[in-house]
């Protein structure tokens, strides 16, 4: 009988596929888009074009510790050294394309969502003119109200309909509606189970050692529009689940003392260094702000609230809106501390964080550190450094903890 | 003092003294202000509600009350925006747009919404897809949100006439612009880089009307005297944000160059664009953003900027480009290896100098602009 594989296996698996797949499509001749992480990937997987995520590429190159070579290279083509170090390692990527990491294959096609930022505007800007593709701009302005307007709704959805006309133009293909409302379903869906996964970590212990999270990220940007993508979030959830029922932690051998929230990005060429100080000091990250960034979620066919989704992301969101939402985590998954990531990549989150980390502690009380890194530069981050900070919280946390815990117990 | 000179004295000193000639532009024509964030703002809804747009382009200030919201790799323009704004120096202001053009600038709406609320803070967005007609029709009902909030503010409604009006006041500032900034390559010595630069300055803390007309007095002035020798001088195109601190173009002066046109967000970005002569004055102001390119602010699927210093060089049969790479200003950071590539294929010579608006030291930057200039003599 064959065994019943486990959702890391199938995670491997189909992050292998994702790949393969689009250096296959690329050696058939079929297009490719290179796409930024919370774009409305639907209309291309209705389009059967094959999406690859240069910020998850560029995550890998970091994590796989090949970020150095790329990222000389850009600065040697002129990039300054205080630009976003995914662009610097795409943008070399795009020059060298041979990595030990993964491959891409290179774009037919740009396919841009400035709900993440502004930078990537600039950056997949540079990639169309340097290759000579046409890029597809989609633009959610700025939320500096709390919701997201009706202006800005139909400015989206305008947008995604624009998208519509030249993508067929490019492709001379026509859209096909049907299957986009199978997608737009299937996306949706797998919204909803990678949140409701992630959200387990609220039991505790937490059945979730939060890192992982940052692993199945890659699923739920690249292949959210797939059934297989939907599959493995609900095996990923089950596994959860049944730890939960046992009354299973994160770790085999240790015991989870604290529970914390990683804000922004992980420093990925020092995953392993920095998840073992944490390990070390039994410090558990339950959840980030990524959970919510992809629950992008709108009813089948409803291309407005598919717009409001894509609005929707903290980072595109006010600063009310996302203290709010920290708060909410705070309480929800009943965390001891937060590590604030001071990301010398992306200026969109670091120059909210003082503020927000000032708010987020007067509500809740929450102790909470902040440390200097980035994402995938690995000059920009000193492991001494980070544990001095982690020193720091547990010492905080532990005050706390004697004084009868944080103000929302 | 011939005419010119003291027209150009007096327009180079409001320049130089931000605050007073804002405040002497308030006091003679009894209006309100409002400050405007770059890079480019609805200016002429302003001026139509009978307020002075002033512009916010940072300053010398230099302290630790900004540290309070942003780390130490943020732009120094809104370092020190932020400082000023904690230390009461913009209280004058009846409020201030804030554009969000860039992560920073989205960062700035919000902690300024918490550090300032007295400013009486108004964020907008201006579309990137501006050239598809939903973009347009966003940017209309921007503009006409803005226009609210500029009423209840002013206490005045704003008329539809008073916008056309507006609009043909800005479409008249711009081309009298244009045409002063041709005149600096025949009078080298007047318009020292630094003098240009103050001049153009000056636009942001005066009433637009009375500035224009200034200027305009100046280039008549200027048509009467007989043009400079340039013999020799090495003619100059600034791309960058801003050419600040100023002591940089003294340099480029003291070492005989001549800024003869300039793509800087601060200068002529502003005003190498004129509104379209086509429908009511909202859509001529939306149009005109529409039009624009070559700007690191606004998306360009076909990135022309540096096709377009290519051309602004033959133009003005430059010698060179010096692009002023503002630290930490990414968007700008973005543009110059596509820039550096084109210019070199062009064999267009070019420098790049990163500068930081309160930098106390520009000595390294004195031997690399004199190095330059060796090497293009
Ligand atoms: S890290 Fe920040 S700046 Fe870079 S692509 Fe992501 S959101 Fe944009
Ligand atoms: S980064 Fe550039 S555009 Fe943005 S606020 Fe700073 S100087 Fe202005």
């Amino acid at each position: 009988m064959e065994h019943q594989k486990t959702s890391k296996q199938l995670l491997g698996e189909l992050l292998d596929k994702h790949y393969a797949d689009a250096l296959h499509a690329k050696a058939e001749g079929k297009p490719v888009a290179w796409s930024t992480s919370i774009a409305p990937q639907e209309l291309l997987e209705t389009m059967g074009i094959h999406a690859v995520y240069p910020e998850n590429h560029a995550a890998a190159i970091g994590a796989r510790k090949h970020a150095q070579e790329f990222i000389n290279h850009s600065e040697g083509k002129g990039y300054s050294v205080d630009i976003c170090s995914y662009a610097r390692v795409n943008l070399a990527y795009m020059d060298i394309q041979q990595c030990e990491a993964a491959n891409i294959p290179l774009p037919d096609l740009i396919f841009c969502c400035n709900n993440i930022c502004n930078t990537v505007i600039k950056w997949y800007e540079n990639i169309a003119k340097e290759l000579n593709v046409p890029m597809i701009l989609f633009d959610p302005p700025f939320n500096h109200e709390y919701e997201i307007s009706d202006q800005n709704v139909k400015y989206i959805k305008a947008q995604i309909l624009h998208a519509i006309t030249r993508l067929e133009e490019i492709t001379g293909q026509k859209f096909d509606y049907d299957r986009f409302r199978e997608v737009m379903k299937i996306s949706s869906e797998t919204s909803r189970w990678w949140k409701k996964a992630s959200l387990l970590a609220c039991a505790k212990p937490s059945p979730l050692n939060g890192f992982e999270l940052f692993n199945y990220m890659a699923i739920i940007v690249c292949m959210r529009g797939t059934k297989e993508g939907l599959e493995l979030f609900k095996l990923w959830h089950d596994e959860l689940q049944e730890k939960k029922e046992k009354g299973v932690g994160p770790w085999k051998d240790g015991e989870e003392k604290y529970r914390v929230m990683w804000d922004g990005i992980a420093c990925w060429p020092y995953l392993g260094d920095t998840y073992k100080v944490l390990k070390k000091y039994g410090i558990n990250m339950v959840t980030s702000t990524y959970p919510d960034s992809w629950y992008i979620v709108y009813d089948e066919n409803d291309l407005d609230g598919m717009a409001r989704a894509y609005s929707s992301n903290y980072v595109n969101r006010n600063l009310a809106f996302g203290t709010d939402n920290i708060i909410g985590i705070v309480k929800d998954f009943q965390l001891d501390g937060i590590i604030y990531h001071s990301n010398r990549s992306c200026k969109l989150m670091d120059f909210r964080q003082f503020e927000v980390q000032r708010k987020v502690e007067a509500s809740t009380g929450v102790s909470s550190v902040i440390f200097d890194g980035d994402q995938t530069d690995p000059r920009a981050f000193s492991l001494a450094q980070f544990e001095t900070r982690i020193q720091a919280l547990v010492e905080m946390m532990e005050a706390k903890k004697r004084m009868g815990g944080a103000f929302y117990e | 003092m011939s005419k010119a000179m003291s027209l150009i004295s007096e327009l180079a000193y409001a320049g130089q003294r931000p605050k007073d000639s804002i405040l002497k532009a308030m006091n003679e024509t009894g209006k309100k202000s409002v400050g405007c964030f770059p890079i480019y703002t609805p200016e002429e809804l302003i001026y139509a509600a009978e307020m002075l747009p002033v512009g916010m382009w940072g300053g010398q200030t230099v302290g630790t009350l900004a540290d309070r919201y942003l780390q130490g790799f943020c732009c120094s323009i809104m370092k020190a925006n932020t400082e000023q704004a904690l230390l009461g120096q913009y209280d004058f202001l009846s409020a201030v747009i804030v554009t969000a053009y860039c992560d920073t600038l989205k960062c700035m709406i919000e902690n300024w919404k918490i550090a300032s609320p007295q400013l009486n803070l108004i964020p907008m967005v201006y579309p990137q897809n501006r050239k598809i007609p939903a973009g347009k029709e966003y940017l209309r009902d921007e503009f006409l949100r803005v226009k609210k909030e500029l009423e209840r503010i002013s206490g005045k409604k704003i008329t539809d006439q008073e916008i056309q009006k507006s609009v043909d006041l800005y479409d008249e500032y711009r081309r009298t612009m244009q045409e002063f900034s041709d005149l600096v390559k025949d009078y080298p010595d007047m318009l020292k880089a630094k003098t240009r630069h103050l001049i153009l300055k000056a636009s942001y803390f005066m009433d637009k009307r009375i500035y224009t007309e200034k200027v305009r007095e100046l280039i008549l002035e200027l048509s009467k005297l007989p043009r400079e020798n340039a013999f020799g001088r090495k003619k100059i195109i600034l791309s960058g944000l801003i050419a600040e601190p100023d002591g940089i173009l003294d340099i480029m002066t003291e070492n005989g160059m001549v800024v003869v046109a300039d793509d800087l967000a601060h200068g002529a970005r502003q005003f190498r664009t004129i509104a379209p002569d086509t429908g009511d004055g909202l859509n001529r102001m939306v149009e005109r953003v529409a039009m624009q390119d070559g700007c690191a602010f606004l998306y360009d699927e076909k990135k022309t900027r540096a096709a377009m210093l290519i051309q602004m060089k033959e133009k003005y049969q430059a010698d060179a480009v010096i692009v002023c790479q503002m630290k930490f200003c990414d968007p700008e950071e973005f543009d110059y290896p596509i820039i550096k590539k084109e210019l070199e294929g062009a064999g267009i010579p070019s420098l790049y100098i990163e500068i930081e608006q309160q930098m106390d030291s520009l000595e390294q930057l004195r031997t690399r602009i004199q190095s330059f200039s060796e090497m293009l003599a």
